[in-house]
């Protein structure tokens, strides 16, 4: 019998063995000792047919939680964010969908574009001269801009850290720069917000740059005015990892005077695809153009005069000198890229400015909301986003099981991260009023 | 007319006023090409012989620039942020950064403008 799978018929086995020169299957196994070989068949159930695997697929995926059924306060860097439908139709034409670097010029107009806009947008909301055609995710974007930090001052040794940025972003920026020899300082918190003055006891002329997140990691908004003043003082590279969304309500980073600015895009219209894939962005000041890692989409003319997309400026990183280059980075996440571009196309300017202003006020609401049960603490008073955090009088794990059982999914045990009785809240645009007394109602009882 | 000295590197550098002026040779920009970019390094950097301080980059290809001796970086030509074109007009005349030279017997090491054009005529 022929195999679904596997298209040879006997004949054709047999005919194949004969031109090896072997008489069986099993001499193909010759070199692999008699005592090491299986003897009967594999230990597995029988062959299921088509449908009795999608039942059984089914099934098994019905054990799962999903976000059709839960309500979600999870954040922590994946963001429960609206994704109007109209995203996956687009991206899913296979122009886009199924194209894998198709960079040719002279085919791929359309893509190229699509980049060049997305590198536009991103330009728009950051306030930066120019963005890269996107990266893998938000914690490599930030190790890249590290990476030009190091490059751009001769001979510097370490960079400074924020603790508030995000742990997963650290531990990938350890693991880039590992073998570099950089020392990697890490500037703690004061009042929830970047210890400039701790800042200043750690930074030395060979310090190539600083890495802040806004908002950080539980939610605070950091001062990126003086971060930004406290790194052209000591002439260092300020880097800043922002959440997309806030830049709706917040002064674009270029305009505070930072130098890098990087960021995860998942908000922007992207699932949370269980934490990847996502994009990361990357956007600079015209100064370090000539040091961006990754793809550059420039616009010019063809020699019939029609505009036309490039890539640019890739030559020397990734061509000439590799082993002097900032990064040899080459890849994007064009498709998650994509999904933005259309994401804030679709929103429009007013759009999008709903849905930070939503997610903030009804993270406020919360916020309060759950302070006058009594049962929470504050940690710090300095302002929020869209995401805070909170000191809950019990036990964080007891509270979580018995949001869950309610279908709430009601943040991240802080205990995790090495903040043993906090936990970490976000809300977005999506939530109701009706979830948000749900979770608080839920809080009284468990509490009670 | 001051002496001239030459780096196998294709740099050359010539002592005026206690400075030494430091540009690519004119054999270096036609092997280069048309100049479209000069990353020059900022005043007061600390060079030692034979450290690349900066990039010249043509439409085919792009090459590191070598301290032809060792010293410290008093100026850069900025014109060239703007017309690196200005090599290929001419690179005797365009110079890429001014250095304080050390010390002089790092110029013994390089090749006067004979030398260089024997080492050119040999590659």
């Amino acid at each position: 019998m022929i195999h679904r799978y596997i298209p040879k018929g006997d004949g054709e086995k047999e005919k194949m063995l004969e031109t090896i020169g072997l008489t069986c299957m099993d001499d193909l196994f010759a070199d692999i000792p008699d005592e090491l070989r299986l003897k009967e068949p594999l230990d597995i159930p029988p062959a299921m047919s088509e449908i009795e695997l999608l039942r059984h697929a089914r099934k098994l995926g019905e054990k799962n939680s999903s976000l059709s059924t839960m309500t979600s306060f999870l954040g922590a860097g994946v963001y429960d964010h609206f994704v109007p439908l109209i995203i996956d139709h687009i991206i899913s034409r296979s122009e886009f969908y199924t194209a894998y670097t198709p960079y040719q010029p002279e085919i791929s107009q359309g893509t190229l574009q699509a980049i060049f806009e997305y590198q536009t947008l991103i330009c728009r909301l950051t306030g930066m001269d120019i963005s890269n055609a996107s990266m893998y995710d938000g914690a490599s974007a930030a190790a890249e801009a590290l990476l030009i930090a190091l490059s751009d001052k001769r001979k510097s040794d370490n960079v400074l850290i924020s603790e508030g940025v995000h742990p997963q972003t650290l531990r990938v920026i350890r693991t880039y720069l590992h073998y570099r020899n950089v020392d990697i300082r890490v500037v703690p918190l004061k009042e929830g917000k970047t210890d400039l003055n701790a800042a200043k006891e750690l930074v030395d002329e060979k310090t190539a740059g600083m890495l802040v997140q806004n908002p950080n990691f539980f939610g605070t908004l950091d001062d990126v005015s003086s971060f930004s003043e406290f790194c052209s003082d000591n002439k260092m590279v300020s880097v800043l990892s922002v959440d997309p969304i806030s830049l709706a309500l917040l002064e674009a980073p270029g305009k505070l005077g930072i130098d890098l600015v990087v960021g995860d895009g998942q908000s922007l219209g992207n699932g949370h695809n269980f934490g990847g894939p996502h994009f990361g962005f990357l956007a600079v000041k015209k100064k370090y153009m000539r040091k961006i890692p990754g793809r550059l989409v420039g616009i010019s003319r063809d020699t019939n005069g029609k505009r036309a997309y490039v890539l640019t400026l890739q030559a020397r990183e990734q061509h000439i000198r590799r082993h002097r280059a900032t990064s040899n980075i080459c890849s994007n996440m064009s498709l998650n890229a994509l999904t933005a571009s259309i994401y804030l196309n679709t929103l429009g300017k007013s759009g999008f400015r709903e849905v930070a202003s939503q997610s903030l006020s009804k993270a406020h609401y919360l916020y309060n909301g759950l302070l006058k049960t009594g049962a929470f603490q504050e940690v710090d008073s300095s302002p929020f986003f869209k995401e805070f955090r909170l000191k809950y009088n019990g036990c964080v794990g007891h509270l979580l099981r018995e949001l869950r059982k309610r279908n709430i999914l009601g943040g991240v045990d802080l205990g995790e991260y090495g903040h043993e009785g906090e936990i970490l809240v976000a809300v977005t645009e999506k939530r109701t009023k009706e979830e948000m007394d749900q979770y608080i109602a839920c809080v009284k009882e468990a509490s009670a | 007319m001051n002496k001239v000295y030459y780096t196998k590197e294709h740099e050359w550098i010539k002592l005026q006023d206690g400075k030494g002026y430091v540009g690519l040779t004119d054999f270096a920009q036609d092997q280069l090409g048309d100049i479209v970019y000069v990353e020059l390094p900022e005043v007061g950097t600390e060079l030692e012989v034979g450290e690349a301080f900066g990039v010249v980059e043509s439409v085919k290809s792009a090459s590191d620039i070598f301290a032809p001796v060792s010293g410290e970086v008093v100026a850069v030509n900025e014109e060239l942020e703007d017309s690196p074109e200005l090599i290929n007009d001419d690179a005797m005349e365009n110079w890429l950064i001014q250095m304080s030279v050390e010390d002089e017997d790092d110029l013994e090491n390089l090749m006067d403008e004979e030398e260089y054009n024997d080492f050119i005529g040999e590659e």
